[in-house]
């Protein structure tokens, strides 16, 4: 059956994956290799709030909606055209038996008119709504709570507005809502109101759309292995799956800011279920049990990239670089001993990220993490890391500045790990390794990031600057 | 830290072989209540490595542990056993202790549930 999926219009990348993990999610048959079938409305760009989809049941639709994002509402489209008289042949046309079960007499209803491209008032609404008498409604207007919601959507032609695409012509849709998104998450988990934080704790709507790429739900164990103030699990843990992080770093697991402001405090705040576990380790070095593997259903995390925040691995700068010995700690010192730790550089994190995945994931199992790219890339295609295990499956862009974006990369687990296997793996990250440090100039994104822009470039032709990406998109678009 | 987790755990100093289970010196081992969720616990049972687990419930103070690992079919029909398995494995909290490492003797401090598994310049 085809829905009429709309979105809202923000975070435009990562709104179909998130339909598509979704749809997985809630059992829809969907191919090895295949993805769910979209269409777009005629004259849309791919930009557009509307696109239809395929999915094989109302229910699958609805729980898709109501568990998304981004999905501002998924309906049973009864009738579009280009104006009102299209619109009325193309409803009339459309079965009654599809219809009929909706408009009973013993049933409340309400009809609601959205416009995109401009305002209406309130007198033009009504004549709208007043124009659908040819549709059967017999039952109570319910404008409160009725048990059906009817949806009369008109984009209204408009000129190019702020970079937005241009309306070229109006189009007029009418449908039946099976469902739609509880936003009431956001302001509820927002970070503004989060006990413990960090600086680079996860916004909450992000953290909701990473738990649902990762397919997080009830029984199934979650891991981030770079947890800091856990706002990934906490999602996660909304969800119902069960969590479980690590942290290098012992401040920030154990001792928080405190006893009531620290990681469990967090998931205390939403009476959520803590984490089964939180450790304190190494990702370079971890200290799993040989036999452990296929151990996690997901794993969903945010690496350290090394702009605001560095990674660290044990080993301490001195003794990395051979320039000191490893040295003994005497007996008596041992126990409050903190270890140094020495620089991690991005491209080393994620290939123990992948490996780690690689081993711990079960088969179908998710690994959901983000992904710094440089945005002045000229011709050149991004180049992502890869591991003979995974599938990538989706990438979402987040522009983040005019230099660079974070990428939202979705890899599923399609080969079981393998000595073998780790050897390929090998020889794909130092060819990975050998190209990224060609594109970062440094060698460290740092400071591609944060130099100044080099004045001579101020006065070449504007034009000459090709921005892939239109102009309205954004942070948070 | 539950022993679910002391169930992934070994000591990987350089140079070590056996260094799984890793003896719990329980100092302060507290019950906390957790939902019980069947298909979880169903889904931990096939990763588990029993043996470690039931030591380790032991050192812990929990003694209601079959010695030898059950039929897969047990988790399936006797819920008492799954009741069991669940309150060893997620309501058993250290809070304070140490996890001892069988081949070297080095201790991985515990903190306020969290295990310390860092590994000094010298174990690298």
């Amino acid at each position: 059956m085809w829905f009429l999926c709309v979105f809202y219009h923000r975070l435009l990348d990562f709104r179909k994956p998130e339909v598509e993990a979704l749809a997985e999610l809630f059992g829809e048959e969907i191919a090895e290799n295949e993805s769910l079938q979209w269409r777009l409305p005629e004259h849309h760009h791919n930009d557009t709030p509307f696109h239809f989809v395929q999915l094989s049941s109302e229910e699958i639709a609805r729980n898709i909606a109501k568990r998304s994002i981004l999905v501002k509402g998924m309906y049973e489209l009864w009738g579009e055209g280009t104006c009102y008289e299209e619109l009325k042949d193309s409803i009339l046309s459309y079965p009654d038996s599809r219809k009929l079960p909706f408009l009973t007499s013993d049933s409340t209803f309400r009809i609601s008119v959205e416009t995109f491209g401009r305002g209406l008032t309130f007198e033009e609404q009504k004549d709208r709504i007043q124009s659908l008498t040819y549709i059967p409604f017999e039952g109570r207007v319910n404008l409160k709570n009725p048990d059906h919601n009817f949806f009369l959507m008109e984009m209204i032609e408009s000129e190019e507005n702020n970079g937005l695409q241009p309306i070229l012509q109006r189009r007029i849709f009418f449908g039946r809502e099976v469902g739609f998104a509880d936003r009431k998450l956001l302001p509820t988990f927002q970070l503004k109101s989060r006990t413990y934080l960090g600086p680079t704790a996860m916004d909450a709507e992000m953290a909701f759309l990473m738990a649902n790429q990762a397919k997080a739900t009830s029984g199934k164990l979650v891991y981030d292995p770079f947890v800091g103030t856990g706002s990934i699990l906490v999602s996660a843990a909304q969800f119902g799956a069960m969590t479980m992080g690590a942290d290098i770093d012992i401040r920030v697991v154990r001792d928080g800011r405190g006893p009531d402001c620290n990681v469990w405090s967090n998931f205390k705040q939403y009476g959520l279920p803590m984490p089964v576990a939180l450790l304190r380790m190494d990702n370079n070095l971890p200290p799993w049990r040989s036999g452990l593997k296929e151990i996690f259903d997901a794993i969903i995390c945010d690496p350290p990239y090394g702009v605001r925040a560095g990674g660290r691995k044990s080993g301490g700068r001195k003794i990395l670089r051979g320039t000191v010995d490893p040295y003994t700690v005497p007996d008596d010192k041992r126990t409050d001993h903190i270890p140094s730790t020495g620089a991690y550089s991005l491209v080393e994190c994620v290939h123990d990220l992948l490996h780690l995945a690689a081993r711990m994931l079960v088969m179908k199992g998710r690994l959901v993490f983000f992904f710094p790219v440089l945005r002045d890339e000229t011709g050149g295609e991004v180049k992502f890391p890869e591991h003979p295990c995974f599938k990538l499956v989706a990438v979402s862009e987040q522009i983040l500045s005019s230099r660079y974006s974070r990428v939202l990369l979705t890899m599923v687990k399609v080969e079981p790990y393998s000595e073998e296997i780790k050897e390929a793996a090998r020889l794909m990250h130092l060819e990975f390794r050998e190209n990224h440090l060609k594109w970062l100039e440094d060698g460290n994104i740092h400071s591609s990031v944060f130099k100044p822009i080099d004045s001579s470039q101020i006065h070449t032709d504007p034009k000459a600057f090709k921005d892939p990406k239109p102009k309205y998109r954004g942070k948070y678009v | 830290m539950r022993l679910i987790t002391h169930n992934m755990l070994s000591c990987n100093i350089k140079g070590v072989t056996n260094g799984f289970p890793l003896r719990i010196e329980a100092g302060n081992v507290i019950e906390k209540e957790v939902d019980f969720n069947p298909d979880f616990i169903r889904h931990m049972f096939a990763k588990l490595e029993w043996k470690a687990l039931v030591e380790g419930a032991r050192s812990m103070g929990y003694a209601e542990l079959p010695e030898d690992s059950p039929d897969a079919a047990v988790l399936e029909s006797d819920e008492s056993f799954l009741k069991k398995l669940h309150h060893a494995l997620l309501e058993l909290h250290l809070e304070e202790g140490a996890l001892v490492c069988p081949e070297t003797g080095r201790k991985f401090p515990v903190n306020k549930g969290i295990p310390n598994m860092l590994l000094h310049e010298d174990e690298v």
